[in-house]
């Protein structure tokens, strides 16, 4: 065991099973010599080599398309885009390819690629390097879409990850890299070492993919949340004193739908958290779920607390970034109903 | 079985990393002034030389030689030069100020300063550039206010972005420099598309853009270069070789292996390789281009061949991935020191002058941070909230209001 922030839980993984599997190989913008942007892959090139994780060039497009070639092959590479932003350009890959290769193949090819990509906002990135894009994956049939919460989560998730067969969107909450962020700017900033999850084996172990956590035990309310907004949606718990159940759903796509539903039939409440923006975001699809499955156990509307329906602001960060405010609004809300 | 050898995986890697010497040997540096000047209208397949080539013009004594030498006056020359040195005395200054947490994020152009400048200088006031974020010189020596530049960095009320970008993602529109995009190479196209737009229409604006070599790996750049071909746009597309894309040498980009002004070959069109620390080449690279397209010629792609002498951003450290000292040794010297000895040596600028204006950007650039700062910094002045609701759309939609409502603004 080793107290490990997400980044270092991250590489940790890579390293694993760089070690493990020599079919594993990493390459994106910056990640080799240089370690990354944000130094997830420090140190990987110098230990195992500049063949199995090396710079690629800017091409987002070019770097899905020759993942997929590789995994085609019988590789299993991952492949970093330096911010989730641009992904975009790699997005047409992605969706038309990646995605349905195996089934427009009749099951003779398929892509075992893993794409990881910071995400999200709460760093002063502007528009166009805060952007939470999983509902367009989670729209997408053949595409697996995963986001941890904690360092702990995320090496086992990404082990997990890499070694599926299936294409896989691994986004790692950036605000979270260094340590656990609630929403609120005005508190010190606190790290990973004084959280349990940082607890993390030194070698190789999974966290399966599909499988919620329930990240706070209730009975008043249940909040579903993934990624930063874990944090956000504990911290409303605690501040409002409200004896919610908080979901961690750990991966989108696939989704832990057994959890939610228990949960909600136990609660009768249900409150989702998403930074992203809320129209067509992926609350939407988690509320027509719970309303389709627990309409006669619901004691109140399903709330939705998400990203407000425009591009990113940069000077206004603070007011954009949810924080838990806003989440107590809701659960106060459901309660009421 | 088959006699073949297994077959090897190739990575390319630098010649040397922190800790060793720089070594440019492998940069071929012609003379000043022996690069051919072909006529405007030369038909592509006479100019297949000329991606391989570097049209230079001064010469290390800082005169002016050869075909290329546009022949400015003393008086354009000293424009130019005012507004590389403006460019560098706001961009230590920026740099500096985000240190003090006065600002999210800076680049600099340190040491490109002449590409900015130069083309700016050579496009008319209605033709449009469609720049990279090294590009502030574009703006500088059309004397846009320095103040606007500085609250778009500083996000304050009065950024004329309105909080909503990122600091210097500038949008100047009745300066003919369009919108930035964070996505790297994004607008590429869209300088081809408005050079069509304004052929179509039978009007005589040019558009220019830009793009680092790091970026021509995008889909955007060839896909530019295909439109531009296919529809003789009137456009010049600009690569600026810095060398360095962040952390990667310009070899993670096929650097190594041809030039980026050969990547025009392919497309039939004209490529020029072009001195981008040389004013005087860069100014008459441009006129060459320009003129091709304002006399329905099409487009030219140039690559300027520079180096970027400071780190990517305030993010990085560049000495992690480049020898400490690699930015003295480069080869083609320093834009500014080399058009200063040129003016000197005209007899038309002296050590004296040159001290006094540099004083005098520095206190320009002081004087507007001082003002800036007064309206606020980061996070201690900002556009009025209710800006995050607007120009998502032309009109706003229920979600909008709704939301507006609910933030309460
Ligand atoms: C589509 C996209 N991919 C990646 C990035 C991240 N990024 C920002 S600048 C940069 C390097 C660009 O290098 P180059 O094109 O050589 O231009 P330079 O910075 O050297 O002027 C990268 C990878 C981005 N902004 N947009």
């Amino acid at each position: 065991m080793a107290t490990m922030n997400m980044v270092r839980a991250i590489n940790s993984a890579l390293d694993v099973m760089l070690g493990r599997d020599p079919d594993v190989l990493i390459f994106g913008e910056d990640v080799g010599y240089f370690g990354g942007v944000f130094r997830v892959t420090d140190g990987l090139a110098e230990r195992h080599g500049v063949a199995r994780c090396f710079d690629a060039p800017i091409s987002e497009g070019g770097i899905v398309a020759t993942a997929i070639g590789m995994g085609a092959y019988g590789l299993r590479p991952v492949v970093e885009i330096q911010f989730a932003d641009y992904i975009l350009p790699a997005y047409d890959q992605l969706v038309s390819e990646a995605a349905r290769l195996r089934y427009r193949s009749g099951g003779e090819f398929w892509a075992p690629i893993t794409v990881r990509s910071p995400y999200g906002g709460g760093i002063f990135g502007g528009q166009t390097h805060s952007s939470s894009p999983e509902a367009i994956f989670a729209h997408v049939s053949g595409l697996k879409t995963v986001i941890p919460s904690n360092p702990y989560d995320a090496k086992g998730l990404l082990i997990a990850a890499i070694e599926d067969d299936d294409p896989v969107i691994f986004l790692e909450p950036k605000r979270i890299y260094n340590g656990p962020f609630d929403g609120r700017f005005d508190r010190p900033v606190s790290n990973w070492a004084q959280h349990p999850a940082s607890e993390v084996p030194e070698g190789y172990y999974t966290v399966p993919l599909g499988k919620a956590a329930i990240a706070r035990h209730g009975a008043a309310v249940t909040v579903l949340a993934y990624g930063t907004m874990v944090h956000v949606a504990l911290s409303a718990v605690e501040e409002s004193g409200i004896d919610a159940e908080v979901i961690d759903l750990r991966s989108i796509v696939p989704l832990d739908l057994d959890s939610i539903l228990q949960s909600v039939r136990k609660t009768r409440r249900c409150v989702i958290v998403h930074e992203a923006s809320r129209f067509a975001g992926f609350g939407a699809e988690l509320s027509a779920l719970v309303q389709e499955r627990c309409f006669y156990h619901l004691e109140a509307p399903i709330e939705r607390v998400a990203g407000w329906d425009t591009p990113y602001p940069h000077a206004f960060e603070r007011d954009y970034f949810l924080g838990p405010d806003r989440v107590v609004v809701a659960m106060q809300r459901t309660l009421k109903g | 079985m088959s006699n073949w050898p297994p077959l090897r995986f190739h990575v390319p890697v630098p010649a040397v990393r922190p800790g060793d010497s720089p070594d440019f040997s492998h940069i071929v540096v012609p003379p000043a002034g022996s690069t051919r000047r072909p006529d405007v209208l030369a038909a592509e397949p006479d100019l297949r030389d000329m991606p391989y080539g570097l049209v230079r013009v001064l010469d290390d004594e800082g005169g002016a030689v050869g075909p290329w030498d546009p022949g400015l006056s003393p008086s354009e020359l000293l424009r130019g030069l005012r507004a590389m040195m403006l460019t560098r005395a706001f961009d230590s200054r920026m740099f500096q100020s985000h240190r003090q947490g006065k600002s999210s994020f800076y680049m600099t152009s340190t040491g490109e300063e002449a590409v900015g400048a130069a083309t700016s200088m050579v496009l008319g006031r209605d033709d449009m550039c469609f720049p990279t974020y090294r590009m502030v010189s574009y703006l500088m020596a059309r004397d846009y206010p320095l103040l606007d530049l500085i609250n778009q960095i500083f996000s304050n009320a009065d950024d004329p972005l309105k909080g909503r970008q990122l600091p210097i993602l500038y949008s100047a529109r009745k300066y003919g420099f369009y919108s930035l995009s964070g996505n790297v190479g994004s607008r590429f196209g869209h300088a081809v598309g408005w050079a069509m737009a304004s052929a179509y229409k039978g009007d005589h604006k040019i558009a220019i853009s830009f793009i680092g070599e790091g970026t021509t790996a995008e889909g955007d750049f060839h896909e530019a270069l295909t439109f531009a071909s296919v529809y003789r746009a009137p456009v010049i597309l600009c690569v600026t070789n810095n060398q360095w894309a962040i952390s990667s040498f310009q070899g993670i980009a096929g650097g190594n292996e041809t030039t980026f002004a050969a990547r025009a070959i392919g497309y039939g069109l004209p490529g020029l390789r072009v001195d981008g620390n040389d004013f005087l080449a860069v100014h008459a690279a441009t006129r060459w281009a320009a003129d091709r397209a304002r006399s329905n010629g099409g487009a030219t792609l140039i690559e300027f061949f520079t180096y970027r002498v400071a780190g990517h951003s305030t993010s990085d450290d560049p000495t992690r991935y480049r020898p400490a000292d690699e930015a003295a040794h480069w080869p083609l010297g320093d834009p500014v020191d080399r058009l200063k000895t040129h003016l000197i040596g005209l007899g038309d600028w002296s050590d004296a002058q040159h001290e006094e204006l540099e004083a005098a950007v520095r206190q320009a650039v002081r004087a507007a941070a001082k003002s800036g700062e007064a309206v606020g910094t980061l996070g201690q002045s900002k556009p009025d909230t209710s800006e995050i609701f607007e120009d998502v759309y032309k009109e706003a939609d229920w979600r909008i209001v709704e939301q507006r409502r609910e933030m309460g603004c």
